[in-house]
């Protein structure tokens, strides 16, 4: 489903060249649920979002289905992303001015659905989640758990079938972790193909495998 | 969720921001308003007054001295009555009225009185060579003599300069004539070994037109065996043609005669034509500084504040189409509201405060609203533009800050 040929991501860093990620190359076949590790700046979140088709790289392919991202024009990109990836963040990136409700609307306006039906599909998916009692409410008013569930609802809007998830319990308890990736387990087992880049160890080894990146290297893939 | 929605819901999220910019550009529309509708007005007075004093360019004979405007056609000197030829089948513009005159004194029971030729207006459009391209079928500039073809008041002469029509045994007399001789409507009268019959008694105007005799120009010419020449040609020519140079056309056009203006008159309504349309236009230029400045100044702040917000729509899936759309509809917005509430302020002002700046009553003018709405519109669009661009090419990795 998702697949990395030889890919060279560098940054001219105070005149400094940095390699984010050097030589990936990765095969991850569609149904499959990967954790990614390493120490910070090992170039993690590079990789997930060079999978998302959010990041170009030096060198290199990524490629979606048979198909290579970064050869796709800047808007078939944005289509392929609504339709085919779903992000979660580490630190939510909900729209503050928005109700959770009109939160997980935004991919579904995106996709040009009619305001009914997205009002619809928005309130059942966060009926999923358990916020059905906070449809109106907008982020501020929600814990960090619930706005990470918002986050979720708002992720599964337009049934990717990829989950990109870049840290999604780093800022949350051990119990709000938990319900989280209990939640990613749940969509994993519907089928969908799930990248997590995370710190904690217990939420990795909930993946079916783990890849371990060290200097923008993939050193090791467990499975 | 439509595209108005998620503008509207942001642009009322951070009101404090959005206020000062929106002030900036309401206060210059309505500044702008207010002026542009006060000073029509003021101008379409002057009109009016203007209109009211009649002829406000002379063409005399070159050796004619100027020392009263009002008899300076009663001088000994002439000019050839082809002149009016000349003026009529031109094509100079602003010639609302032109009244010839030939003045000779006459005497009547023992106290002397001025008889003055004049052409009614008849007698223009019964020349064939001038119906075509005569003064009366061009369009009028300050409107002096609208309504005025088809009236049939005698009387129009003492405020106009002109009548439709006027025989040759007819004449009209001033306020002064009238008193002086007790001389009524349809009474009779012998001027120069002819007798005419009074046709009209023209209202007091405080000027040397009340002890005056009025005749048809031709009827004066034979009495006064003078042949087809005249004292004075009066001229009502629009203020604005005026100020746009009329006179000196008119000198090129009869280099052999003298023309003169009410220059006092023109060049007071001209200095404030011109101080309000500088003072306009330099509102203008500051509000499109100020408040184009002020809108961009916005609008580059309000995209560095959501780079992370425009990362998560592209990581959702908008593209660069969608964020431009964002901004310039947010601006737009803006921009209308600025216009239709500087348009009713600047109304508001105006009509307020026009009586007591101008002294005249000022009326709202519809179409300063589109104008108001187009240039507010308009600017914040522009100032718009390039934030918005430079959030629809935003790197959207870059916006989050744990890449």
């Amino acid at each position: 489903m998702l697949r990395m040929e030889n890919v060279c991501k560098a940054y001219a860093h105070r005149g400094r060249l940095v390699k984010a990620l050097d030589g990936a190359t990765l095969h991850i076949p569609a149904g499959d649920f990967v954790s990614v590790v390493g120490p910070s700046g090992s170039g993690k979140s590079t990789l997930l979002l060079m999978l998302g088709g959010m990041l170009s790289p030096s060198e290199g392919r990524v490629l979606l289905e048979a198909s290579s991202v970064y050869d796709l024009s800047p808007s078939e990109r944005a289509k392929m992303r609504r339709e085919k990836v779903g992000f979660v963040f580490q630190t939510f990136n909900l729209v503050p001015y928005l109700s959770a409700l009109e939160n997980v609307q935004i991919p579904l306006f995106l996709a040009k659905m009619e305001e009914k039906a997205q009002k619809d599909r928005a309130t059942s998916l966060l009926e999923r989640v358990g916020l059905a009692d906070r449809l109106d409410h907008k982020p501020g008013e929600l814990s960090v758990g619930q706005q990470q569930r918002v986050a979720l609802a708002r992720m599964l809007a337009n049934d990717p079938a990829i989950i990109l998830a870049d840290e999604p319990t780093g800022n949350l308890d051990p119990e709000t972790s938990q319900q989280i990736i209990s939640f990613l387990e749940e969509f994993h087992a519907e089928g969908k193909t799930i990248v997590m880049v995370t710190h904690d160890p217990r939420a990795a080894k909930r993946a079916k495998r783990t890849l371990r990146l060290q200097n923008g290297t993939i050193t090791c893939q467990n499975v | 969720m439509r595209l108005r929605t998620l503008v509207l819901r942001e642009l009322f999220e951070r009101k404090s921001q959005l206020f000062t910019s929106f002030l900036a550009i309401l206060l210059g529309i309505t500044v702008i308003v207010s002026i542009k509708n006060i000073s029509y007005y003021s101008e379409k007075a002057v009109a009016r007054e203007m209109d009211s004093l009649g002829a406000n360019v002379l063409v005399l004979p070159k050796t004619a001295t100027l020392q009263d405007y009002y008899s300076a056609d009663m001088q000994g000197d002439t000019i050839p009555e082809e002149y009016i030829t000349q003026l009529a089948v031109s094509d100079l513009a602003g010639l609302d009225n032109v009244s010839p005159k030939l003045s000779v004194p006459v005497q009547l029971q023992d106290k002397t009185f001025t008889l003055t030729g004049i052409l009614p207006k008849n007698e223009f459009q019964a020349k064939a060579a001038w119906s075509g391209a005569g003064v009366f079928t061009r369009p009028i500039g300050c409107g002096a003599s609208v309504g005025m073809m088809g009236s049939d008041d005698k009387k129009t002469l003492s405020r106009k300069q002109v009548i439709t029509t006027l025989e040759d045994n007819e004449v009209l007399v001033g306020a002064d004539v009238a008193a002086k001789l007790n001389l009524k409507d349809a009474d009779s009268l012998e001027l120069l070994g002819k007798k005419f019959t009074v046709i009209a008694v023209l209202p007091q105007t405080g000027t040397v037109d009340d002890s005056r005799i009025f005749a048809h120009l031709h009827t004066v010419q034979d009495l006064a065996k003078k042949g087809p020449v005249v004292n004075a040609i009066e001229i009502i020519g629009c203020c604005q043609e005026i100020s746009a140079g009329l006179v000196d056309k008119l000198n090129r056009l009869l280099p052999e005669a003298k023309v003169v203006t009410v220059a006092q008159i023109a060049e007071s309504q001209i200095k404030i034509n011109r101080m309000m349309s500088n003072l306009s236009l330099m509102f203008l230029v500051i509000i499109v500084c100020v408040g184009g400045a002020s809108i961009a100044n916005y609008m580059y702040a309000n995209v560095y504040e959501r780079r992370r917000e425009i990362g998560t729509l592209m990581a959702l899936g908008a593209d660069s189409r969608l964020v431009l759309k964002v901004f310039l509809l947010k601006a737009l917005l803006l921009g209308g509201a600025g216009g239709v509430g500087g348009y009713v302020l600047g109304t508001i002002a105006a009509v307020v405060l026009g009586p007591q700046l101008a002294g005249v009553p000022v009326l709202p003018m519809p179409l300063l609203g589109l104008a108001a709405i187009g240039i507010s519109v308009g600017l914040t669009l522009v100032a718009s533009y390039f934030p918005a661009r430079r959030a629809a090419r935003l790197d959207p990795c870059a916006t989050f800050q744990e890449v």
